[in-house]
């Protein structure tokens, strides 16, 4: 790898493994007296976190390298695996640097994590969010108006500085330009797999979670101008697109071995509440404002999500379309009731239009792939063999 | 201690009133059934919906017929018939991991939604999505919407995160039944919202809720005339289905109530299955949904150990009534938003811990009791923080259950009785040696 490209996915690939969130205690002390706010998935403003001039930190559990001591004493067996790693990471003092902690309503268990959170740790800021799933701008809109206000207010209160509309266009405006890096980076993996393969795409995108948005920002710009100087070849795989992974993250194992079975990955809802507004958002006017109706009018589709006005399945094979894909990988965590409850609805989606489909389940900290390859290998020899016909 | 209310006169009338009341709730759920199975033939329409923040009254004052699948759900798994269901939904390609209220559902569907008393239930002519408490729920109607190709209304419910219903919380869900359920009720049963009719039905419902508050609470006397629990889903029956706010339903209360009077006065025991409960010897709290594949095998294991259940939370999940929520017909919508916020499963932990304390010492129970079910994430999802924090600050030893609601697969009788059984004598124990609980 040439040295430029290394830098920056070697950086990446170190944000990535820091389980001790370093990138976050760094900030704070190049930033004294400046706060850090953790989010759940799937998706909070983080506009207002950071016009209060703190740095929102994207929690998405402890993927394979984080050791479970005492996380699977509050968990029983038949839930999900991203409770148990985030409670492991506070309680082992990796989670110290948060002094805060946003919770959105993505379902029951990181509805209820927020309030175990209150009583684990009763001494730090700890909110729900909870996002409105009626999209009508007088009702749902005024609500999650107020709710985010609310939420600005309790910032005010902890920063012990106004946030004003001014600080708070500024960052929509830092998190439009987030936003539009990011769009470009998925388009170009969807024209150009091979030269943005997944696993590195997903760890540039991650860094996010722990840099400042302009940061982060710059960080893919930089990846979008050196990945395609790199000698990277086409290979005869299939184009797929995945759905499941906008909450518990599979681990980047998983996402290497769908392309060494000969999938491109070209479409996904990795990291979804990053990329959850589909456009930019008007950076004049009053923010609170936009803020709300941007998310009424432009939040993507995903299963945590009520969608009164489009058919089950239309977005997903929209982006099968428009990413040229040949076939979709249910890839769910276990045990996640919103993914895997809405499965089948779009199993029965694709099968009316024709696209092929296979399913497995992961956890976060799975280990081997065997059974995984096999069967990621099977169904893109498949696709590609009736692509043939 | 509560007091006896309206006193009844002594003697055999109490064994008689026992089967007023139970016959009384059986002739109105057989009703409704038949209700439902000639309602496409009488061109009435039906709304499916939820039981946490149901909108009875407001359904039924459009003269529309409710029907709640979870009950479906649990009768078909009281009737054993909920395992073959959930194959039939497995089969179709629903996973073994999620909620298999939704899989014995579609399961039935798939077999013609015959109701647990054989008649024909209709397809819904609205799905009234009451998205209270539990995130499954939307999942649930989604399914049925593509099932079905009805429409839809959505009611989305805040969650009292920090046990405090705030003002646009309210604003939120009184708009959302203006501008979304209203209009959509009216256009399917081409009636025009009539609010003085809906605050009539609210005054019954407030009325029945005194008289269920009075039977909840009889708990609190010693011995305790109620098993909570077992006993205790039978009571909630009508409330949280499609009585509350009717006549049958104040009725209904109304007889259980001296039925329970007379208990408390002569000093009697819960009813169980096998007979009357003779002997008190343990008083628990419990948190979680009960099994209902095995129901009455799972009831034997508590009381024939002379264990009665005092309080649950798993009774509240249509409300918290006993801790002061009436309806109030003044404010209709507001308190049709209010009744909604308040349910059980939509409070936060920290709520939901303070609550189960509180039973705890206010029914003076020896004991604290989870049943944590694979399909809920919405109650078990924090129930092991629960205990913990329970033991900390009552002092009462937890006990800790696995099951599930409907899958039979998920009902290990000999682990649960070996359980239960090694925690009663614990508590024996304790009591014997001195340790206070
Ligand atoms: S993985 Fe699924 S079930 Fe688990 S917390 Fe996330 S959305 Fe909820
Ligand atoms: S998850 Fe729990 S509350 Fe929700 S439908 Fe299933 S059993 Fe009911």
């Amino acid at each position: 790898m040439r040295p430029a490209l290394e830098e920056i996915v070697g950086r990446a690939n170190a944000l990535y493994e820091d389980l001790d969130f370093g990138a976050v205690t760094d900030w704070k002390r190049r930033n004294p007296g400046r706060k850090a706010i953790g989010y759940m998935p799937i998706y909070v403003p983080r506009e207002i976190v950071h016009a209060a001039g703190m740095l929102p930190v994207g929690i998405v559990g402890g993927s394979d390298r984080l050791e479970i001591i005492r996380g699977d004493a509050y968990f029983q067996s038949y839930i999900c695996h991203i409770p148990r790693s985030t409670i492991e990471l506070a309680l082992s003092g990796r989670l110290d640097s948060l002094d805060g902690m946003l919770f959105p309503s993505i379902c029951d268990v990181i509805r209820n994590l927020s309030g175990m959170w209150k009583l684990l740790f009763p001494d730090r800021y700890v909110r729900y969010i909870d996002v409105p799933q009626n999209f009508d701008a007088r009702v749902g809109g005024e609500f999650w108006r107020r709710e985010i206000e609310a939420l600005r207010d309790d910032l005010v209160v902890l920063g012990g500085e106004p946030i004003t509309d001014d600080a708070l266009n500024k960052s929509i405006a830092v998190y439009n330009e987030n936003r539009r890096a990011l769009i470009d980076l998925y388009k170009a993996r969807s024209e150009q797999p091979w030269v943005f393969p997944t696993p590195e795409l997903y760890v540039v995108m991650r860094a996010g979670n722990v840099l400042p948005p302009d940061e982060h920002t710059a960080m893919i710009r930089a990846y979008l101008d050196e990945a395609p100087r790199e000698d990277r070849e086409d290979k005869d795989h299939s184009r797929i697109v995945i759905v499941g992974t906008f909450c518990e993250q599979p681990p980047l194992g998983l996402l290497r071995t769908l392309e060494r079975a000969g999938c491109w990955i070209v479409g996904d809802d990795l990291l979804l509440g990053n990329r959850w507004i589909e456009t930019e958002i008007p950076t004049e006017g009053k923010p609170m404002e936009n803020l709300s109706q941007a998310f009424i009018e432009h939040s993507t589709a995903t299963a945590s999500r009520y969608d009164a006005e489009r058919a089950k399945g239309e977005s997903l094979i929209q982006s099968v379309r428009d990413n040229e894909a040949e076939g979709v990988i249910f890839c769910a965590p276990s045990f996640c009731d919103p993914a895997l409850l809405d499965q089948p609805m779009l199993v029965n989606a694709l099968d009316r239009e024709g696209i092929s489909h296979t399913q497995f389940k992961y956890s976060e900290d799975t280990g081997q792939f065997g059974v995984i390859h096999e069967q990621a290998g099977t169904f893109s020899d498949s696709i590609r063999l009736w692509s043939e016909v | 201690m509560t007091n006896p209310k309206q006193p009844s006169s002594p003697g055999t009338i109490a064994e008689v009133r026992k089967e007023e009341s139970m016959n009384l709730q059986k002739q109105m759920i057989g009703g409704h059934y038949q209700a439902l199975e000639r309602a496409p033939k009488e061109g009435r329409k039906v709304v499916y919906t939820f039981v946490p923040g149901n909108l009875t009254e407001l359904i039924r004052s459009f003269d529309l017929l409710p029907v709640l699948p979870e009950i479906n759900a649990l009768q078909s798994g009281m009737r054993k018939l909920s395992g073959g269901y959930i194959a039939e939904a497995e089969k179709s390609g629903h996973s073994e991991d999620v909620c298999t209220y939704v899989k014995c559902d579609i399961g039935m569907m798939k077999k013609g939604n015959i109701s647990p008393t054989g008649t024909k239930i209709p397809d819904p002519d609205l799905l009234l999505l009451s998205y209270t408490g539990c995130f499954t729920f939307m999942k649930w109607f989604e399914l049925l919407r593509e099932e079905y190709g009805c429409p839809v209304a959505m009611l989305h419910v805040p969650y009292q995160a920090d046990g405090t219903i705030h003002a646009h919380h309210r604003d939120y869900i009184v708009e959302q039944i203006k501008t979304e359920l209203i209009p959509k009720l009216e256009q399917v049963s081409g009636q025009k919202y009539d609010e003085d009719r809906l605050k009539e039905s609210l005054k019954l419902s407030a009325e029945a809720e005194d008289d269920f508050v009075h039977v909840i609470e009889s708990a609190k006397n010693v011995p305790s005339p109620i098993d909570a629990y077992f006993g205790g889903v039978f009571y909630i029956g009508p409330m949280f289905t499609a009585f509350r706010g009717t006549p049958e339903g104040v009725e209904y209360y109304k007889t259980l109530c001296a039925e329970i009077d007379e208990r408390v006065r002569l000093g009697l025991g819960p009813i169980t299955p096998d007979g009357e409960m003779t002997e008190e010897r343990f008083r628990l709290v419990v948190e979680g949904p009960p099994n209902w594949t095995s129901f009455r095998e799972f009831w034997k294991m508590f009381y024939e150990e002379g264990a009665v259940f005092v309080a649950s939370s798993y009774t509240k999940v249509g409300g918290l009534y006993d801790r002061g929520f009436r309806h109030d017909p003044e404010h209709p919508l507001e308190t049709l938003a209010d009744y909604c916020m308040g349910c059980y499963t939509n409070l936060g932990l920290p709520s939901r811990i303070e609550l189960l304390q509180d039973y705890i010492n206010e029914y003076k129970a020896d004991g604290f009791m989870i049943n944590s079910v694979k399909s809920c994430n919405s109650f078990s999802a924090g129930q092991l923080l629960i205990l913990r924090q329970i033991e900390e600050r009552t002092g009462v030893p937890g006990g800790f259950i696995e099951s599930d609601l409907v899958d039979p697969r998920y009902f290990s009788a000999a682990n649960i009785k070996n359980r239960i059984e090694s925690y009663l004598q614990m508590l024996e124990q304790r009591r014997k040696t001195g340790v206070a609980s």
